[in-house]
């Protein structure tokens, strides 16, 4: 991206902005950036309410948020591609997150993993070609007393078992990887 | 706001209970077994049995049994004249279980005199009946959602008193002499941090509370987040007046959604109510607060790297000194806290330092919130005093293994801690004894192991969470973490030899020595302590290299080794 960005931001930026103007979603954030006066420091914020939007923050986003907080391109991506909560690709309809903290581990999360991994075909990380479900870890969601614990589509699932967990993925393939 | 306006909002409040208050926990844990469809269930139940004048249901926070959730206290309302705040003993009324939508109108019938099947916790259960809660007072009793039920019991009384009554110099002066230490893992002097602060001159300072509890096993401050946002706010308002700041920042993490919804509520309560912004309690004192939300990397836990965070730059930390209390934020003198130790500071205030200080041990002060998880009966939070042995916490209050298993081993201090064996368990827990140990206080995440953990999977498993959460900034951490987890990978998979194993030592030690921050100062410690109490565990592990017995064809040993030397 970097190499891109180098040689084609003179002719991008203007196209992105006019792109921009066409879509509710960068008012939205533009609203946002505003509200935060164009502060340089709410870069993290104003990454977060374009995840939020867009869901997965793509490389004109990333320009657009750099040219109108006056921040150098590098610095955005920089900062996008530090935090492990901001994503460059998109998510699949669904989204399992599989906790890997200490105490999910040694309860077994290993194994419900791998039983997700087998079950979809991809690894932790990835999203399905059909871009059904995408399967993430989690360094630690503090549902330790519940261990070990599976977010399935934003909603904290207690005591999963590698059953359980294939059981709550047939719903959303549709059909057998 | 004046102090009247608190009183005449704790006599409203207090006015305003019914005969009985059903609490239903909506804290994350409780949440995720539906205790909020448990809370409509029970709030239709009580219109159906045309109760609502009887019987409020409440949504509290955590009532720290995670593991049952979840959880429904019903309590009597005690008719005791003269009761100026909210009743705190919540151990009074039967502790409903794993209640479920199904059971809301059975629970109900019982206040009428119905009886029921429903399954009950022992509120005299050694895991409740030992427990000291300064830091949980309020949680599992109070609804978070609304600053009332905190000024009920006694919110805001302390920052009323500091603001009106003393000056930032008794308030130093009173955390020094309470002892608390930091509650974030390296257990500073809360005073003397404070102390620097208020010295360093600056007109410009600020207040931060690191809520970026990255430590895997760890949910202490979270439930104080998600179940007495407020005591954080009074907390920080106080440290604020003490150290000459202003402006506050709680910088929470991303992974916390429903803590960060609790503190945006609380925060726009208070500032509604005057007692954050602008002439506080009508004295000249002004302070705000403001959320910053983290982005995922346990970096950021540390305070240099916390700072750049909120200043919008990738969570890079910067050698010290300077600190922070003298260059931080923006340049300017900050003081940074943990979420515990700024919920200390209220009680500390109202009870006195003498109170404080007569808890707990002689260089450790007051109580400690534990999250216990892992291979143990009674998983959920615990407040205990400080120096209370390992083994009443994990055997007598967390009822040992479950399935009569055998405990191995108890994890605590997350990545940066280590692991103590069994034979270990009747040290007293403070800062001193653990340090001893090889392990660390850490935040409060206490990760029970049996018999069926492997330790040196465990190492393996704090190696690989170092390795990827190290910045990259500096070259020990940075190739240091990738390269001690290669050599574990190796003997996991019998691969490695003895010889591996000597450069797992010296790496560790170069590692620790060398690395700029906290992380990569600790990361070895996972391995340095299984390598103490759990050596054979490796050595079964390990090949005999070309100049020992000769090896199969698979490149492994015949035999599993007993290599004495090891």
């Amino acid at each position: 991206m970097i190499a891109t960005l180098s040689s084609k931001k003179q002719n991008r930026l203007p196209r992105i902005l006019e792109h921009a103007s066409g879509d509710k979603r960068f008012k939205i954030l533009e609203a946002h950036m505003k509200k935060h006066q164009y502060n340089q420091d709410a870069l993290i914020e104003v990454l977060h309410k374009a995840q939020e939007l867009f869901g997965f923050l793509e490389d004109d986003l990333l320009l657009f948020i750099a040219c109108k907080l006056k921040l150098p391109a590098s610095r955005v991506y920089g900062v996008a591609t530090f935090y492990h909560f901001f994503t460059l690709k998109p998510k699949g309809q669904h989204t399992c997150v599989v906790c890997m903290g200490t105490a999910c581990y040694v309860k077994g999360a290993d194994r419900v993993l791998a039983a997700l991994e087998e079950k979809t075909g991809i690894k932790a990380g990835e999203t399905t070609a059909d871009n059904q479900v995408s399967l993430l870890t989690a360094r630690c969601i503090g549902a330790c007393g519940i261990a070990p614990a599976v977010v399935y589509d934003g909603v904290v699932t207690p005591r999963q078992t590698a059953e359980k967990a294939v059981e709550q993925l047939k719903g959303w393939t549709g059909h057998d990887h | 706001m004046i102090i009247d306006d608190l009183t005449e909002i704790t006599e409203k409040e207090l006015a305003s209970r019914k005969k009985f208050t059903i609490r239903c926990c909506v804290a994350a844990g409780c949440v995720s077994s539906n205790s909020v469809g448990v809370k409509e269930a029970l709030e239709r139940a009580v219109r159906d049995a045309g109760l609502e004048d009887q019987v409020e249901v409440r949504g509290v926070g955590c009532m720290k049994l995670c593991c049952q959730g979840p959880l429904v206290q019903v309590d009597e309302r005690n008719e005791s004249p003269g009761a100026t705040v909210e009743i705190r003993s919540v151990d009074t009324g039967p502790l409903y279980q794993k209640v479920t939508p199904e059971d809301a109108s059975a629970l109900i019938g019982t206040l009428q005199g119905g009886s029921s099947n429903l399954s009950q916790a022992d509120p005299k259960h050694p895991f409740f009946a030992e427990q000291l809660p300064i830091v949980l007072a309020n949680s599992g009793v109070i609804d978070p959602d609304r600053i009332e039920s905190y000024i009920a019991a006694e919110g805001y009384q302390a920052l009323h008193d500091v603001l009106r009554e003393l000056t930032p110099k008794d308030v130093l002066d009173s955390v020094l002499q309470s002892g608390l230490r930091g509650r974030g893992g390296a257990g500073y002097p809360t005073g003397l941090k404070w102390g620097t602060v208020a010295k360093t001159p600056g007109t410009q300072k600020y207040v931060i509370c690191n809520a970026d509890e990255g430590d895997p096993g760890a949910f202490m401050d979270r439930s104080v987040l998600e179940s007495d946002p407020h005591s954080v706010l009074e907390g920080m308002a106080i440290a604020g007046y003490a150290v000459g700041a202003s402006q506050g920042f709680i910088y929470v993490r991303a992974e916390y959604p429903l803590a960060i919804t609790r503190l945006q509520t609380a925060i726009k309560q208070a500032k509604q109510l005057g007692l954050l912004g602008s002439g506080i309690f009508e004295s000249p004192f002004n302070f705000n607060i403001d959320l910053r939300i983290g982005a995922g990397a346990f970096v950021c836990g540390e305070e240099t790297a916390l700072m750049a965070s909120v200043e919008g730059k990738r969570g890079t930390p910067r050698p010290r000194p300077p600190f922070p209390a003298e260059s931080g934020l923006y340049g300017c003198p900050t003081l940074i806290n943990n979420v515990e130790t700024f919920a200390n500071i209220a009680p500390i205030i109202r009870k006195g330092a003498e109170w404080f200080s007569g808890i707990g041990t002689e260089k450790s002060k007051g109580t400690k919130v534990f999250a216990l998880a892992g291979k143990i009966t009674n998983t959920g939070l615990i407040e205990v005093p400080m120096g209370t042995p390992l083994r009443k916490i994990v055997e007598l209050m967390g009822g040992g293994a479950p399935d009569g298993g055998q405990i191995k081993a108890v994890q605590t201090g997350g990545p940066s801690g280590g692991c103590i064996p069994a034979d270990a368990l009747d040290t007293p827990v403070d800062y001193e004894s653990l340090t001893q140990l090889g392990s660390i206080m850490g935040s409060g995440g206490m990760i029970v192991m049996d018999e069926t953990t492997r330790m040196v999977d465990v190492a393996r498993f704090f190696m690989e969470f170092c390795m990827d959460e190290s910045c990259g900034k500096c070259i020990p951490c940075r190739a240091g973490t990738v390269q001690m987890h290669e050599i574990l990978t190796r003997i996991l998979n019998r691969k490695a030899t003895r010889r591996d194993l000597e450069k797992l030592e010296e790496l560790c030690d170069m590692v620790r020595h060398t690395s700029l921050c906290g992380l990569g100062q600790t990361a070895p410690n996972p391995v340095i302590s299984t390598l103490r109490y759990f050596r054979n565990e490796y050595s079964e592990l390990l090949v005999e290299d070309a100049y020992g017995p000769r090896r199969n064809g698979n490149g492994q040993c015949a035999q599993p080794t007993a290599d004495s030397t090891l």
